[in-house]
């Protein structure tokens, strides 16, 4: 009997389940996004090699337990036809999660679906020291939990104030979380205070007359866990405005926890064993 | 503009979202385009999304009140917007 390389297949995406010779295939899955017929080679193969379920994973996931180690090799050519994929599991980036964006969310800021698409083919099943979660989140109200993964990232919108389109009827003021807008009716004035804004976008959103444009952009957390520790993802960059400048930032983020994490150690807490302002220093010569 | 007289007035704040805008709604209803609504709602959910539905469909709201009782009175014009 040939012995059976449980952590090579693990790593293509075969979860060895508690019962002997049992498998639970993790598919490729980005941005929390499946084609219909894709659903439907899913059901079948669910239906003919699993038990006729799927488990949905936390992380937008789709799960075909019950595969068996005889059947694996028919499976991968049964989900090939319709373009499937296994995922990942172990020490590498996992799969790419997002919400719905800007392409169908009226509170989103960015889109999320390309971005998800595109960290997909540059980062996905990259191997590092350990497990690394990328997700992304269209806006502020966060449905996508960006600080909980090893890098988040969050739509935010840089607001603009064009003095000539306003009526300063005070609604910006009013929906302003950070309140760092006032103003004054009476004498038509605004003040807005920009180093205290949170890019949330709500005024822009809400504005009447388009006095308030802006420009969309990325909000990066870095270090988030949810795991065995939970700790916060801690935002250390300005907001950035280009789909250029953010994949710096991820490869440079990678390559520093390729360089400095130890095997088995979360991003989060490799940086605090070797110093947030190691990453800082590292990020700050790329932008 | 500000200082126009509403036609009419409807108040939001005893009731929940998605009744806020229906609210609303059913009382622009009974407008012609042009005129003015006064709305009185709720800080917090209402005045970040009831605003944002109007504009949504073509309502301009022209002026908001700090009602600093946890309340925000808004005017909106009638299909100020299309």
């Amino acid at each position: 009997m040939t012995s059976v390389d449980y952590k090579e297949l693990k790593k293509g995406g075969f979860m060895r389940q508690v019962q002997p010779d049992h498998f639970s295939m993790r598919l490729r899955i980005v941005g929390g996004q499946i084609k219909s017929e894709q659903l439907r080679a899913v059901y079948e193969i669910s239906q003919k090699y699993g038990q006729g379920y799927v488990h949905m994973t936390s992380r937008q996931g789709i799960e075909i337990p019950f595969i068996k180690l005889k059947d694996i090799e028919e499976v991968k050519k049964e989900m090939a036809k319709s373009g499937l994929q296994t995922g990942a599991c172990g020490a590498r980036v996992r799969t790419i999660t997002a919400c719905q964006g800007n392409t169908i969310c009226p509170s989103g800021l960015i889109e999320t679906t390309s971005l998800a698409q595109e960290l997909d083919e540059k980062y996905f099943a990259r191997d590092l020291p350990h497990k690394f979660k990328i997700g992304i989140t269209g806006c502020r109200n966060n449905c996508l939990k960006a600080e909980e993964n090893d890098l988040g990232i969050k739509g935010g919108l840089k607001p603009k104030w064009n003095e000539t389109e306003c009526i300063f009827c005070g609604l910006c003021e009013a929906v302003c979380p950070t309140k760092v807008i006032s103003i004054n009716q009476d004498e038509q004035k605004l003040e807005y205070e920009e180093s205290g804004c949170n890019f949330c976008g709500r005024c822009v959103k809400s504005c009447p007359t388009d006095a308030w444009e802006g420009q969309s952009g990325f909000i990066v957390s870095f270090g988030g866990l949810f795991g065995n520790k939970i700790s916060v993802g801690k935002q250390m960059l300005p907001i950035i405005f280009s789909n250029e400048v953010l994949h710096k930032v991820i490869e440079a983020t990678l390559t520093f926890f390729d360089k400095h994490g130890k095997p088995g150690e979360r991003f989060g807490n490799t940086l605090d064993r070797v110093g947030w302002d190691l990453l800082e220093k590292d990020l700050k010569e790329v932008l | 503009m500000a200082d126009k007289k509403a036609d009419a007035f409807v108040d939001i704040s005893d009731v929940v979202c998605p009744i806020t805008f229906v609210k609303v709604k059913v009382a622009i209803e009974e407008l012609e385009d042009g005129q003015l609504i006064e709305v009185k709602m709720n800080e917090g959910e209402p005045i970040q999304n009831v605003p944002r539905s109007l504009k949504d469909e073509g309502h301009k709201v022209t002026r908001v009140i700090n009602n600093n009782d946890g309340t925000f009175t808004i005017y909106v014009e009638k299909g100020g917007l299309v």
